[in-house]
């Protein structure tokens, strides 16, 4: 059985259809990679998951339960944590007070703060430090450390190597992949494909609000996912 | 000799200022609200320990203690019932409703007590005018200091609670990014209302010193606001340290105003606080521009 279902999910900005009856399905210890285009929806979409924008359509499902009129903060409580685009740390705050604000209010499990840092070892010497102080890596780290205090049971996580250096896109990567082969179950936006299509299970490509093409990360070709981002096919049938 | 009088006076005065204005920073740095109607709940509170004094004889300080929870529980009510649905229509609606609120409270306390001016000074005894000396003309009033020892443990106290309780550090993340604490778990409503709860407390302290400090009729609330915004103004809005300070400048100012002229008291006072606000839009304004 799935542990995350989204079953004909529909999402607006206004008039503008940014998701259209979106069916996806997650299971336990899998990593699906969401990719495609800017403008394709995605991040829509796991904000419409974790609650942080009301869907127009269709439900999302966790573990059987039916989550989708559960309000943003209660759904951390049930295992459903975002990395937000843009970090969105508190900058007013320490690394160590964006940390237990989560825990706080996130579910009983193994992620303490002691365990972030022994994840993240480059904010152990950062931890009274403020957030906004703090270079794009360790701002990241920051941010992925708050979801993970919480104990989620699913970690959905929004463009992490946006506008990071190279190397400090390569730690956290580093360290996704040992929360994936901890057996995390994780969704991941990206936009660069070699990453995601490196450490997710399944991919699902979108386009203009809709899956174009979903699979098993290690059945498709490179070719094949680059040709459903930019939708060449889709051009072609229409 | 005099000056340093003055100025002695002056602190103590900003501490009362400081006290006054908790509230209207704390409201305003968590819920971005400028409650118009905080000088009014800080004379309803003052009415209600009179009431309570009145009617069993009983210490205005004990009778505060009862009025707070009282007090607590009417301010998370008017961020449930009020201000939370007026914000929703912007930063202009909670403005309109507050005065709305202010003039509802001076009516109601005027139909409850009629036009006539209470004190509570008569209920504190010997601690209303008694004072200590520190030679060379130089006296402190016990009143004014125990005043300004309230202010300092209560904006400290607040300032403690902020920087180390989850309960504080919910408020700090809400202020900052509303929509990220909901993420991270923060159930917004709940703790804006506990913000107006704690805010609309300090209120109740203030309108009670108020009260022993001074006298007090139903529509003593709006100058009441007017000092606790110049304070508020100088020191930074939602700063709670800062409102200390700002307390103070304009109490100082005010008794340092006062030794030039007999009307000096109120005109260096707000000429201060234009000071201030004039030096903060445009520091403003160069950060803009920078």
């Amino acid at each position: 059985m799935s542990l995350l279902r989204i079953e004909n999910l529909d999402a607006r900005h206004g008039q503008l259809q940014a998701v259209r009856g979106i069916s996806l399905e997650v299971r336990e210890g899998e990593t699906l990679a969401l990719v495609g285009a800017n403008g394709a929806g995605k991040t829509t979409l796991l904000r419409a998951v974790a609650g942080a924008h009301r869907p127009a359509g269709g439900r999302v499902w966790l573990d059987g339960a039916d989550v989708t009129e559960v309000p943003a903060f209660r759904r951390l409580a049930l295992g459903i944590a975002l990395v937000p685009e843009g970090r969105r740390l508190f900058t007013g705050m320490t690394v160590e007070e964006n940390l237990l604000v989560a825990r706080a209010h996130g579910r009983p499990g193994p992620w303490t703060v002691e365990r972030v840092l022994d994840a993240f070892p480059m904010l152990r010497a950062r931890i009274k430090a403020k957030a906004g102080s703090l270079s794009g890596g360790e701002q990241q780290a920051t941010a992925i450390g708050r979801a993970l205090v919480a104990n989620p049971r699913v970690l959905l996580l929004d463009e992490v190597s946006l506008g990071l250096a190279p190397v400090a896109v390569d730690r956290v990567y580093q360290c996704l992949e040992t929360l994936i082969a901890g057996g995390a179950t994780i969704v991941l936006v990206e936009q660069d494909l070699s990453r995601a299509l490196r450490v997710a299970t399944r991919v699902a490509c979108m386009l203009e609000g809709s899956v174009v093409l979903e699979g098993a990360a290690g059945q498709m070709t490179r070719e094949q996912v680059t040709e459903a981002y930019f939708g060449l096919n889709h051009r072609a049938e229409a | 000799m005099i000056w340093v009088n003055q100025v002695i006076q002056g602190v103590l005065l900003g501490g009362y200022y400081a006290l006054i204005a908790c509230g209207l920073s704390f409201m305003f740095g968590v819920m971005r609200i400028i409650n118009l109607a905080h000088g009014d709940l800080a004379i309803l509170a003052a009415f209600l320990v009179w009431a309570i004094v009145e009617h069993s004889g009983m210490s205005p300080f004990l009778a505060l203690a009862l009025v707070l929870p009282v007090m607590g529980a009417l301010g998370w009510l008017l961020q449930r019932v009020m201000l939370e649905r007026s914000l929703r229509a912007g930063m202009l609606v909670p403005l309109l409703t507050t005065f709305g609120l202010a003039i509802v409270i001076q009516n109601l306390l005027f139909l409850a007590f009629g036009a006539d001016i209470r004190s509570l000074a008569p209920a504190i005894g010997d601690l209303a005018f008694n004072s200590w000396s520190l030679g060379s003309h130089i006296y402190i009033g016990q009143l004014a200091g125990l005043i300004f020892l309230v202010a300092v443990l209560m904006l400290g106290g607040l300032q403690l609670m902020l920087a180390r309780t989850p309960l504080g550090r919910s408020i700090r993340a809400i202020a900052e990014d509303p929509d990220t604490a909901e993420l991270v778990g923060i159930d917004s409503r709940r703790v804006y209302a506990a913000a107006a709860a704690i805010a609309v407390m300090t209120v109740a302290v203030g309108g009670t010193f108020l009260g022993m400090r001074a006298t007090f009729s139903p529509y003593a609330g709006p100058i009441q606001l007017i000092f606790a915004f110049e304070a508020v103004v100088i020191g930074g809005l939602g700063s709670m340290w800062g409102t200390l300070a700002g307390g103070i400048v304009l109490g100082v100012a005010q008794n340092l105003g006062a030794l030039i002229a007999p009307n000096g008291f109120l005109i260096v006072g707000h000429a201060v606080f234009l000071l201030a606000l004039g030096a903060r839009l445009l520091h403003q304004r160069r950060k803009g521009g920078a």
